[in-house]
């Protein structure tokens, strides 16, 4: 699940394959700003063929978060 | 439960204005004396003016700043290193822009706050979203703006997003005709600026037979460039529900100084504000509480703004209070009716920028 959420983050954010996962926080990660943040949403809706509700991508505040949201849709 | 969450709790317009002002009042005195102390300037003005501190028995009788003042300073009442995000107003060119500083926290707050509005009027679940407006507004750093960034924060309530116009402003009508066929028989979500829906949809798209019967219109931004058209909110809503068969369409009235607080407009086609805002009029002359029914200047409140002393602000907007707790169960509190600028006040609005452009 980390992996495929990471896939995603790797991809709209341009990352390194060994980022630091625990820097990836939401306006303050170098590129992850608002535009990103709904290509990111995109992304991971594509990903795991789900829509994710409002409260959701409001909560996805970092990667850790979105590692246990996107729990509940994989 | 702090205040705020149990005003979160409820259906977002539904506390109605008696129970409002004794639910909120003792939330805005503790807000006036965080920021009293932890903001000097705010000190300074409330020491000053308001002859000192102190809890105030009635909404209205809580201190104010004029709205201008966020162009003139500074103003935060968190350290330096913990404002996320500077949101600045849509000036246009010469013209000095408000700062408004924004921490962590009261960031959360406000995508709280403005997700519970929309999703009062669009549903619990995001909807194919047309833009009315090109995707060139957040996407070319040049044109990032006010209008930008209110495109994107409505853009996250949406998905599928489709954009009605093209770059240089010009209708794309394929790209609205993929949108309806994909998604037009479903509910739907469209986001534009008053002026620019008015213009750039409904003036140039009138006549290609488009049927938006299940969008939900949101609009924002003012309707000074309208009023020289002489299109008010009725002309307005009578003209899309004929070309269109549109007829949910919700206008909405907010400032970035207070953003998260966005006065939405009911079925009586007043403006609302959230369950933890207010709004009061006061006489220009005599700056005393106006009566319902009689025309002043716009004061809002608001309990999200806590990294900056902008909770209880005069604005340079005239209106009126037409109505109080009118609009049914779901719309309580007082229904404003917003009747122009004050005079004298600065070209000031979202829409504005692109109004100049355009005309």
């Amino acid at each position: 699940m980390e992996d495929r959420v990471f896939a995603q983050f790797a991809d709209v954010l341009a990352l390194d394959p060994l980022a630091n996962r625990a820097e990836l926080v939401y306006n303050e990660y170098p590129g992850w700003d608002s535009v990103a943040h709904m290509t990111l949403i995109a992304a991971l809706e594509t990903e795991f063929d789900c829509m994710l509700e409002m409260d959701d991508i409001l909560d996805m505040s970092s990667f850790a978060k979105a590692v246990e949201i996107m729990q509940k849709y994989g | 439960m702090t205040i705020l969450e149990q005003c979160f709790a409820r259906p977002p317009y539904s506390i109605p204005a008696a129970e409002r002002e004794a639910l909120l009042l003792g939330a805005f005195n503790e807000l006036t004396a965080h920021h009293h102390a932890h903001c000097a300037p705010y000190a300074r003005i409330v020491d000053g003016y308001w002859g000192g501190l102190r809890a105030a028995d009635s909404l209205a009788d809580l201190p104010y700043l004029p709205v201008s003042l966020f162009k003139m300073r500074r103003m935060l009442s968190v350290s330096d290193d913990d404002i996320r995000v500077t949101l600045t107003s849509s000036g246009t060119t010469g013209q000095a822009v408000s700062q408004i500083l924004v921490d962590r926290e009261s960031s959360m707050l406000q995508q709280k706050a403005l997700a519970n509005s929309l999703m009062h009027v669009l549903g619990p679940k995001r909807l194919p979203m047309l833009v009315i407006d090109t995707d060139a507004v957040f996407k070319d750093p040049r044109m990032m703006s006010a209008r930008g960034a209110g495109v994107l924060g409505q853009m996250r309530f949406g998905r599928d997003h489709a954009f009605a116009l093209t770059p240089d402003l010009r209708p794309d009508i394929d790209a609205v005709r993929d949108f309806l066929a994909k998604h037009g028989d479903a509910p739907f979500f469209m986001f534009g600026f008053t002026f620019m829906v008015w213009a750039n949809l409904y003036e140039q798209f009138r006549d290609a037979g488009l049927d938006l019967s299940n969008g939900v219109l949101i609009h924002s931004g003012g309707w000074k460039k309208l009023v020289e058209k002489a299109v008010d909110n009725q002309v307005f809503r009578a003209a899309l529900k004929d070309s269109f068969g549109l007829i949910r369409v919700h206008n909405f009235y907010g400032m970035v100084e207070q953003i998260g607080s966005i006065f939405m407009e009911g079925p009586d086609g007043l403006l609302y504000p959230p369950n933890f805002s207010d709004v009061i009029i006061r006489n220009p002359v005599t700056w005393e509480l106006a009566p319902v029914g009689e025309p002043g200047v716009v004061q809002v409140l608001s309990l999200l703004p806590r990294s900056y002393p902008g909770h209880s602000l005069l604005t340079e907007d005239m209106g009126v209070i037409e109505a109080v707790d009118a609009g049914g169960d779901e719309w309580m509190g007082k229904g404003l009716r917003i009747l122009g600028r004050v005079a004298k006040a600065e070209l000031r609005g979202c829409s504005d920028v692109i109004a100049a452009e355009a005309a």
